[in-house]
């Protein structure tokens, strides 16, 4: 009779460690990694339409080689900022792969809106299948940043509240992550408007 | 009491969903003509082939039309439309919904991810462009999405086949054995710990007072309604549009924003 009461004792007391978050959190940190994962394959994909868009429009637009370099020299600054699973508890980093990021965006809507200027491009089979592409891309980045940030938030929430935030002192020493901010007018996706 | 119990889960279940998407009308069937744009012969028509199509291939293709998007953008509205209906089956995440706004003249294929490959950005982009749009712009509605959903079925069909006849629409394949499983899978896991438990009350005994034989079970059951409770999420998951309106739903599919809008 004792072994069993003491039995049910140690079963609360396991149910008890499970209630104070410790699984939870660390789910919910896998969350946010994978949902991170989503956002740097967006990105990535978008970087990968760049040079047959350039290419593209190169042949149309010969005048417009600022605009073209800019695109151009956006890509390769993206492509030098490295951001990793780990390093999203550094608002630094994410700082500086947004910062990035946006001014690639801001370059791209130069050059979208450059291309205005010659019809017989924007009549191009070619161009309007890269444009579909394209602007696909940029709602799937706006999906995937809405959903890392709502893990983010989730997962903030989950190692702030009582008594997640004890055995995250005592346990698993988990650092916030940080959400995408919404820069003033780069949250919108660049208008892909012809 | 198990009743109150009950119906006390069930509400906690559906009050996320209400608070999150108010707009998202209600998931009807295969063509959920809110906007009044489609003849009611075609619609049947549509039907029934959306019906066959997923009894053959398990890919779930919805329609929807809207008065108006009321200033969303189409790309929001039709991913929260999309997340809240979760068309497709859950894991093979092979959903569509087919958006059409009528006073916006906008409108949206929302491709799930496990189409992504091929029913591509730029395919369903082309579809919009070459297939609805033309009939759009003469007005020929019923024509638009009679060609539209052809053109979606023709693109994706064969990605996918259906592993067990459903012998009505929008029932999930894997959900069966997702349901059939888990609870086992959590009793197995409890048997375990349970296991464990014990052997650590004994070791202890022992260092005390010797080993004392006897079942510690005394009828206690680590996590009394554990396995009904995980039964009651795994179909919340599935079924969570509606499953009043005569049995359809979406099977747990995901998108991720793949797809491509137009206007007319």
């Amino acid at each position: 009779m004792v072994t069993s009461l003491r039995v049910m004792l140690l079963g609360i007391v396991f149910l008890l460690v499970a209630g104070c978050g410790y699984n939870v959190m660390q789910q919910n940190e896998e969350a946010v990694k994978a949902a991170w994962g989503d956002v740097e394959a967006t990105y990535q994909r978008r970087n990968d339409l760049i040079p047959n868009l350039v290419e593209t429009v190169k042949a149309y637009a010969k005048f417009e080689q600022d605009t073209l370099t800019q695109v151009i020299e956006a890509r390769a600054k993206v492509g030098t900022v490295q951001m990793s699973k780990d390093t999203l508890d550094d608002p630094k980093k994410l700082e500086e792969f947004q910062s990035a990021q946006n001014s690639m965006s801001s370059a791209l809507s130069r050059l979208l809106v450059v291309v205005e200027k010659y019809p017989e491009l924007k009549a191009n089979q070619n161009f309007m299948d890269l444009q579909h592409q394209l602007e696909g891309t940029e709602n799937r980045i706006n999906v995937a940043r809405t959903r890392y940030n709502k893990s983010v938030e989730t997962f903030n929430g989950s190692i702030r509240t009582f008594p997640n935030n004890l055995t995250n002192k005592i346990l698993l020493h988990l650092k916030p992550k940080e959400p995408f901010k919404a820069a003033p007018g780069a949250e919108k996706a660049p208008q892909v408007k012809f | 009491m198990k009743k109150a119990v009950a119906s006390c889960f069930v509400v906690l279940l559906f009050l996320p969903i209400y608070s999150e998407a108010a707009q998202v009308p209600a998931l009807r069937g295969y063509v959920n003509d809110y906007g009044d744009m489609i003849s009611p012969s075609v619609e049947a028509d549509l039907a029934g082939k959306l019906k066959t199509f997923e009894e053959t291939d398990s890919t779930q293709l919805v329609v929807l039309t809207v008065p108006s998007l009321e200033g969303d953008p189409v790309e929001d509205y039709s991913i929260r439309v999309a997340e809240a209906w979760k068309l497709g089956q859950k894991r093979k995440d092979n959903g569509i919904l087919f958006l059409v706004s009528r006073e916006d003249r906008k409108m949206r294929i929302e491709v799930g991810r496990g189409l992504e490959g091929k029913l591509t950005d730029l395919t369903a982009g082309r579809i919009i462009d070459l297939v609805v749009k033309p009939k759009f712009k003469a007005e020929d509605y019923d024509g638009g999405f009679t060609a539209g959903v052809s053109a979606l079925i023709d693109a994706t069909r064969g990605e996918f086949t259906a592993d067990r006849k459903t012998p009505s629409g929008g029932l999930e394949p894997y959900a069966p054995s997702a349901g059939g499983l888990s609870p086992m899978l959590l009793l197995l896991i409890q048997l375990v710990f349970f296991v464990f438990f014990i052997a650590l009350a004994r070791s202890r005994a022992r260092r005390r007072r010797g080993i004392r034989r006897g079942g510690p079970w005394g009828g206690y059951l680590p996590f009394p309604g554990g396995s009904s409770e995980g039964g009651w999420s795994t179909r919340g998951g599935g079924d969570s549009g509606s499953d009043s309106g005569g049995g359809f739903s979406g099977g747990g599919g995901d998108f991720g924003g793949g797809g491509a809008s137009g206007d007319w």
